[in-house]
């Protein structure tokens, strides 16, 4: 292979058509409540460990559907427990409960713990 | 005012119109309806069930057209001018006839936006490409060889609606409760397909609409991203890639999709403006009519005699529209009390 | 697909185009990257077709790259644009056809400003007379090459020595048709048949016999874009888009790309070594590459030019099998000569990419 000085790029464009979506298929089974995620952030904005982690539950259902699963498993392993996105949730997620399930799942969506 | 019961041209034989001319009627009136279409109903004709109970449209306009089945009836018929008289109004119909009135009410209602326009999105082009009411003449017929069994389908918010390039800066309205409404009904009778609505914003404002999105969020596993779709292309097969940002994470998106429906927006009726400048009623500046006043006078013009009713002065939904006949009729009738 | 959809909308995208009596303004680049495109454009109105194309050796650069990459202000441009427009005026000419379609697009540009800020129209007059005592009147009508041969298609296709249909088969040629996006994607209405489904291109091809194929990233830019290639650090995202079009484009199994930029024929055929050599892979048949041809080059070819005189053995993906596929005849033996047949080197075969 030759050296050109230069390379393609990676895209950063998501395929829905190929995109692997079955780990958030299983949690959502488990946690039908996790589909009615809005976006809204406030979980986010409470977040105890969002401001110096990146912690973000919005970002994790969104994350889990656009296969970023590398950036799901870190956000999830900064996750304090403390209960805070549970309380400001408008729809009513149970979010500890989807942590908790989420951190059982393999990322083929096997429950593994 | 003369002894003689007054006439109530009502310009229009859709929901608006039929609903008008039948409280008309009850209080004592003559009202004529007057339409272009061969038939009365209006948009409502063309849908199949209606938010937020799924009511078959046809049960609607049954019950309408039943309430209004004394009432003198013009269909297939356009109005060549349109002048004012010292009391009243005349209307030279294209059959010919001369129809004087005391009053006029516009019952003229909205235009679906011409999705082929947004070029982008290819329809009229790609075969896989349909509009929301094209979505709803298959709900009803069932033939439409561009639905086949889809695997995916895709439903674009907004088209027409929102777009300052479109020449409609005004939201529609009622297309985020409608592409909710049709997503779910294509889910269910398509189960294993993956279904994805690209919106620009949710405006779920009416009773049950978001009780809609819930069920299609939790219940049916329909994804909802949030971005325009910006372009359309077709694949070898035929099947159609449409691209668009997840604005939520920021990242373009590529989905390929065996039918994709363009939720087209309601835009103003050019017939009714230009009916609206022969009787020099004012247009307001979306291109709908003019409203005396757009809190306590929605179904006034401002000009004494003529008034409005439904989607005439801009995006309504049915029940809105309903209410605005009657009150609309109540407005006519006082009109009369006072000239009395 | 529904073809009558796309003309719907190419009816309300036509535009006036004279046949006859131009001022040519070539451009800068494509006499280096093909050659014989200018030259045969000429050849072609002037010689074959009898037309009337005006050129003069005093205009300049349009001055569109170097507005385009941010080094001058506008204004100047339109200076520079002013004084082709007063060669024109003096010439006696009111039709402009430029050869390049950053040109068409900075032309177009400048006229729609002066035509929303006609006070803008005024300081340049100003300007240009300060500069070089010349006076303009601005074109009647402006035309990119493409637009004029588009207008000539029918005309060409009676000419016509060979069809883009296969010789073995009988079967219309498949032609992936790029537009540059200065074309039509600023002024829509100033291109035959709009941004989104322009047919500029796809009618040469039709008339001439081809069959345009529509695929998923064919309105995507070919990836020149002047601040991406000429900054090395940025020259994978050229390569990158280049790239996404021929993944695009592959499945369906274009004979050939017909485009009408000097960037894009470039980029879609160098890139295709690069592509090659970087990736391993090839576009077209048997390890070749697909032929991305300027339409001067293609309307030279229908006409029975000799592929070597047009130019075609400067393009890096080989052009043989097209012409083997057309049942074009041409001698392998003069394809590297250089001036009157004088014997010069020939390149060397990329070990990717297959060439003749």
């Amino acid at each position: 292979m030759m050296d050109f000085g230069f390379k393609l790029s990676p895209s950063s464009a998501v395929n829905l058509d190929t995109v692997d979506r079955a780990r958030y298929d299983r949690l959502v089974q488990l946690v039908p409540d996790a589909r009615t995620c809005i976006d809204c952030g406030s979980c986010s904005a409470t977040c105890t460990a969002a401001p110096w982690s990146g912690m973000s539950v919005r970002k994790v259902l969104l994350g889990l559907q656009r296969g970023r699963d590398d950036e799901v498993d870190a956000m999830l392993s900064k996750c304090m427990l403390c209960g805070k996105c549970t309380m400001v949730c408008p729809r009513g997620i149970n979010t500890r409960q989807l942590i908790l399930t989420l951190c059982r799942l393999d990322r083929k969506g096997e429950v593994v713990r | 005012m003369v002894n003689r019961t007054p006439v109530i041209a009502v310009i229009g034989a859709g929901i608006a119109g039929l609903e008008a001319a039948r409280q008309l009627s009850g209080l004592g009136y003559e009202p004529v309806l007057i339409e272009k279409a061969p038939a009365v109903g209006g948009h409502v004709a063309e849908w199949n069930r209606l938010f937020p109970d799924m009511a078959p449209a046809a049960d609607l306009l049954q019950s309408l057209e039943a309430g209004t089945s004394g009432i003198r009836t013009h269909v297939d018929t356009e109005i060549a001018s349109l002048g004012r008289l010292k009391d009243g109004y005349s209307l030279i119909l294209s059959n010919g006839e001369t129809l004087l009135c005391d009053a006029v009410l516009f019952a003229t209602g909205f235009h679906l936006f011409d999705a082929s326009r947004k070029e982008e999105y290819g329809y009229g082009i790609y075969d896989r490409v349909i509009t929301n009411r094209d979505l709803e003449q298959w709900f009803n017929t069932r033939h439409d060889p561009r639905v086949g069994k889809p695997k995916a389908v895709g439903f674009v918010h907004c088209v027409g609606s929102r777009d300052v390039k479109a020449g409609n800066k005004q939201c529609s309205k009622v297309c985020c409760i409608t592409a909710i409404k049709e997503a779910i009904e294509i889910k269910e009778e398509f189960p294993d397909a993956e279904v994805y609505c690209f919106y620009m914003d949710l405006r779920l404002f009416g009773k049950k609409y978001e009780d809609f999105y819930i069920r299609a969020q939790r219940d049916l596993g329909i994804h909802f991203i949030r971005g325009r779709v910006s372009e359309v292309g077709e694949a070898i097969d035929g099947r159609v890639v449409v691209k668009a940002e997840d604005t939520l994470s920021g990242k373009p998106v590529k989905v390929t999709l065996d039918l994709l429906v363009l939720m087209a927006g309601i835009v103003c009726n050019p017939d009714a403006q230009h009916y609206a400048r022969e009787l020099g009623v004012a247009v307001d500046e979306d291109g709908f009519l003019k409203s005396r006043d757009n809190l306590g006078a929605v179904i006034e013009s401002s000009r004494p005699g003529v008034f409005f009713a439904g989607a005439c002065t801009g995006a309504k939904t049915v029940p809105e529209t309903l209410a605005e006949a009657r009150s609309a009729a109540l407005a006519i009738h006082q009109y009369f009390n006072k000239r009395r | 697909m529904i073809y009558q959809g796309k003309q719907k909308i190419w009816a309300d995208y036509q535009k006036e185009i004279p046949d006859n009596h131009w001022f040519y303004v070539r451009s800068c680049i494509r006499q280096n990257f093909f050659p014989a495109s200018e030259k045969y454009f000429l050849t072609i109105c002037r010689d074959m077709l009898g037309r009337d194309i005006y050129e003069t050796e005093h205009h300049t650069t349009c001055a569109g790259i170097a507005y385009h990459c941010d080094t001058i202000p506008q204004e100047t441009a339109m200076t520079v644009v002013a004084r082709q427009f007063a060669l024109m005026t003096e010439a006696g000419y009111d039709s402009l056809v430029t050869s390049c379609i950053t040109s068409f697009g900075n032309y177009t540009e400048i006229l729609e400003t002066w035509r929303e800020f006609p006070e803008l129209e005024a300081k340049i007059r100003e300007q240009l007379w300060k500069a070089c005592r010349r006076e303009f009147e601005k074109p009647k009508y402006l035309a990119h090459a493409s637009d004029l041969m588009y207008k000539l298609r029918g005309e060409i296709a009676e000419r016509a020595q060979y069809r883009l249909v296969s010789r073995a088969t009988g079967e219309p040629l498949r032609v992936v048709e790029h537009i540059g996006c200065h074309y039509s994607k600023m002024f829509p209405h100033k291109g035959v048949g709009g941004a989104e489904y322009p047919c500029v291109l796809s009618g040469m091809a039709e008339a001439w016999g081809g069959q345009v194929i529509d695929y998923p990233e064919r309105r995507h830019c070919c990836g020149y874009g002047f601040r991406q290639y000429h900054v090395k650090a940025n020259r994978g995202y050229s390569l990158s888009n280049t790239h996404k079009k021929f993944e695009s484009m592959e499945p369906f199994h274009p004979d050939l790309i017909l485009t009408n930029c000097p960037g894009c024929p470039y980029f879609l055929d160098r890139w295709q070594y690069v592509i090659a050599e970087m990736e391993g892979k090839t576009y077209g048949q048997n390890g070749y590459g697909i032929p991305a041809l300027t339409y001067e080059e293609l309307a030279g070819l229908v006409l029975g030019v000799d592929p070597w005189d047009l130019g075609l053995q400067v393009h890096q993906v080989a052009i043989e099998p097209l012409l083997d596929k057309i049942g074009i005849d041409y001698d392998p033996a003069r394809k590297y000569l250089g001036m009157n047949e004088k014997k010069i080197k020939t390149p060397g075969l990329p070990t990717t990419l297959k060439c003749c």
